[in-house]
């Protein structure tokens, strides 16, 4: 089984771990939907793309929203479109067939070729939302009532659903998966994920961001770390700006590339000046009955 | 023969269900794993683990299973990088296969004093001497299938070392964790309804069906309002003195409660040790800016849901007597155990966190009152597992014992 089909391998412009790539290449042998968490900005999203690419599949997109419905994977049948046709007699509406569109599920199973079905943050919808579709992932067919018809994979899709945590996903839809935790890269890791978006980036430079980069993280009580995607663009914004190496960890330049909020802002800036003060007593406060207590 | 490491993942609290270990089987006969120990450590790890919280216990399960299993790893692949490279004869590879094999663990640690002693230059290749490269037993980055490494790096991480290094602790649920996990796990009180005022946007299909018969046919469109949270929170917390040691977890939970916007209402007051007879609203607890309990019991509607935070630690006397209050200025004519009482039998939706430690709550200093609460309130420690618990009991109503 695993010899005939195709062996993920990461592409050009995707640094996939062995990890990841053990479980993709899992998946597609099992013939069962990789499910990826991680933390925001590594690459949940690309890695789909990047399969599609590496085994010349299509990718299929579902982008899941908190009004998402199911049903609207499978198809839609449009109710409305039918009834006004029914009034002013625009179209033959007897031919249910016509009233009846394929969703992101229903076209990846018609497609005529093996294709890469990305279902995108699919704890963004309803709690329910993955158990309505378990049958249709384990089976890879759906029935639609109203034309009598039974929609089956042409081609098992090689399905991949990413989740950012923000709700559980239910145990009878995650003992049907492949589950994979997408670890933030180290600094080795990450030089070469740099690599691929900046290939000439000055050593020293990047050097530098990079140990900012990690220290920031680093700082407790930041709201929203920064991750990939805000480093690539900081480096961006540090060559446009011919900032030079040494400038990068005094005067931590173009700070909100990194840090979006702004309480983060406020955290790191007292972390910094706290420091200089660390050795002043605390003020003592007798605003409140506070000394009363123990 | 892995079905013993079935039983101890289960004992290490990782669920696994017959149905993946079935899909393990299946995957290990159609040659997955690459009949290696690290190729089956991320087979199983992919198809049995379903969530990164249980990282950890998997990886403690792993090396606790497999820590005698010493196979040096990725050896078959190492042969056939050799073969790749035209190495000599395979006979020699053979019989040098044969002769390393025959050192056993101690008479290897001999050998090494040994050659430390005569040793006194660097080395590098040849299958002698310690050094880099080469097939002496000693030293790195060659190759001798039972050899002591000694410096440099391993290329292959053996499997139960990965999995011992336990890096996937900090995703532990049952640790104390950031706001965020606090906020996915508040994100489970909620209760739908349609039956509130606001803008009617979906169409409603069976209305319309209805209308558009009734009007012979002529099309005509009926909209609903959508579904919306219909939970109401109260947020009690303690900002006593004893509960200084746990701010920053107090913190953490309230901002999370105060940044969870799918609530319809949420209050939050504070208390110090024990709730008398009034709410402060700030952490202060001063009694120029509160509101009277019994204003609250009045105003505020059975339906909505209390979390109160607090240590639940205070001296018996507090809960149990009259004008126990900590507070010098202050005096209660009704103990503190009849207001918790009262509050329990108005709200029956509510539950109590306490961050100190379950495991601490038959012993520590306030263990008496932490029991007599804890026989009014339903009590959970402030943990990602216990606030989850407390949601699961905040969701159905359960009527006070008292």
């Amino acid at each position: 089984m695993a010899k005939n089909s195709a062996k993920y391998q990461g592409s050009k412009d995707y640094i996939a771990s062995d990890e990841l790539m053990n479980s993709v290449n899992i998946a597609i042998a099992l013939q069962k939907p990789l499910l990826i968490k991680g933390e925001p900005g590594t690459g949940k999203t690309m890695l789909a793309k990047s399969i599609a690419d590496s085994l010349g599949m299509d990718l299929i997109i579902w982008n899941i929203k908190s009004t998402t419905k199911a049903q609207e994977g499978l198809y839609v049948y449009d109710t409305v479109q039918r009834l006004y046709d029914s009034q002013f007699g625009d179209n033959d509406v007897s031919d249910i067939k016509q009233y009846i569109k394929l969703g992101k599920l229903g076209e990846a199973f018609m497609a005529d070729e093996q294709v890469v079905l990305l279902i995108d943050e699919i704890d963004k919808a309803d709690l329910e939302f993955p158990n309505d579709l378990l049958w249709e992932l384990d089976q890879m067919s759906f029935y639609i009532p109203e034309t009598r018809e039974t929609i089956n994979a042409k081609h098992r899709p090689i399905v991949i659903i990413t989740s950012n945590a923000e709700k559980e996903l239910p145990d009878a839809f995650l003992r049907r998966c492949i589950f994979h935790y997408i670890a933030f890269p180290d600094p080795e890791g990450m030089e070469r994920i740099v690599r691929v978006h900046h290939p000439n980036l000055e050593k020293r430079l990047l050097q530098q961001a990079l140990e900012t980069f990690y220290a920031l993280r680093n700082v407790p009580n930041i709201q929203k770390k920064p991750s990939t995607s805000e480093l690539i663009d900081w480096l961006q914004a540090l060559v446009v700006g011919g900032i030079s190496p040494n400038r990068i960890k005094q005067e931590l330049p173009f700070l909100g590339v990194l840090l979006k909020k702004n309480e983060d802002l406020d955290t790191l800036l007292n972390q910094l000046h706290g420091k200089t003060q660390a050795n002043r007593p605390p003020q003592p406060s007798y605003t409140s009955l506070n000394r009363y207590r123990y | 023969m892995f079905t013993n490491f079935f039983y101890t993942l289960k004992n290490f609290g990782v669920p696994v269900s017959l149905n993946e270990w079935q899909t393990v089987l299946e995957a290990l006969e159609a040659g997955m794993a690459g009949s290696s120990l690290t190729g089956f450590y991320y087979l199983s790890r992919a198809l049995l683990v379903k969530t990164e919280a249980h990282y950890d216990r998997f990886d403690m399960a792993f090396a606790s299973f497999f820590k005698d299993v010493d196979t040096p790893e990725g050896l078959p692949d190492k042969i056939w990088e050799w073969l790749d490279k035209e190495l000599p004869p395979l006979e020699i590879t053979e019989e040098m296969r044969r002769k390393h094999h025959q050192l056993d663990l101690d008479e290897l640690k001999r050998m090494l004093e040994e050659r430390l002693a005569e040793q006194d230059e660097e080395h590098h290749g040849g299958n002698y001497w310690i050094g880099t490269g080469g097939t002496s037993p000693f030293g790195h980055s060659g190759y001798h299938p039972g050899g002591i490494r000694i410096g440099g790096e391993s290329r292959n991480l053996s499997a139960v070392k990965v999995a011992g290094m336990r890096r996937f602790q900090e995703f532990r649920t049952d640790e104390t964790l950031g706001v965020r996990q606090f906020q996915v796990a508040l994100r489970k009180l909620r209760q739908f309804t349609s039956r509130l005022e606001g803008e009617a946007t979906e169409l409603d299909l069976d209305a319309t069906v209805d209308k558009t018969c009734n009007n012979a046919g002529r099309l005509e469109l009926v909209w609903e309002r959508p579904r919306e949270n219909s939970i109401k929170v109260l947020l009690l917390m303690d900002a006593g003195g004893s509960m200084v040691t746990y701010t920053r977890l107090c913190n953490q939970l309230f901002t999370a409660v105060n940044r969870s916007n799918h609530f319809k209402d949420l209050k939050t007051f504070y208390f110090h040790n024990c709730i008398y007879d009034w709410m402060f609203h700030d952490p202060h607890c001063t009694l120029d800016n509160y509101t009277d309990t019994e204003y609250i019991l009045r105003t505020y509607s059975p339906d909505y849901r209390v979390i109160i935070v607090g240590d639940a630690s205070m001296a018996p006397s507090e809960l149990t007597r009259i004008g126990g209050v900590i507070e010098w200025g202050l005096y209660n004519d009704k103990p503190g155990l009849h207001w918790l009482q009262r509050l329990r039998s108005h709200f029956e939706y509510s539950v109590w966190l306490n961050p100190i430690p379950k495991d601490y709550w038959d012993w520590t200093d306030g263990a008496w009152t932490i029991r007599k609460i804890g026989e009014i309130f339903p009590m959970e420690e402030l943990t990602v597992d216990g606030l989850e618990r407390a949601i699961l009991a905040l969701r159905s109503r359960k009527p006070a014992k008292v």
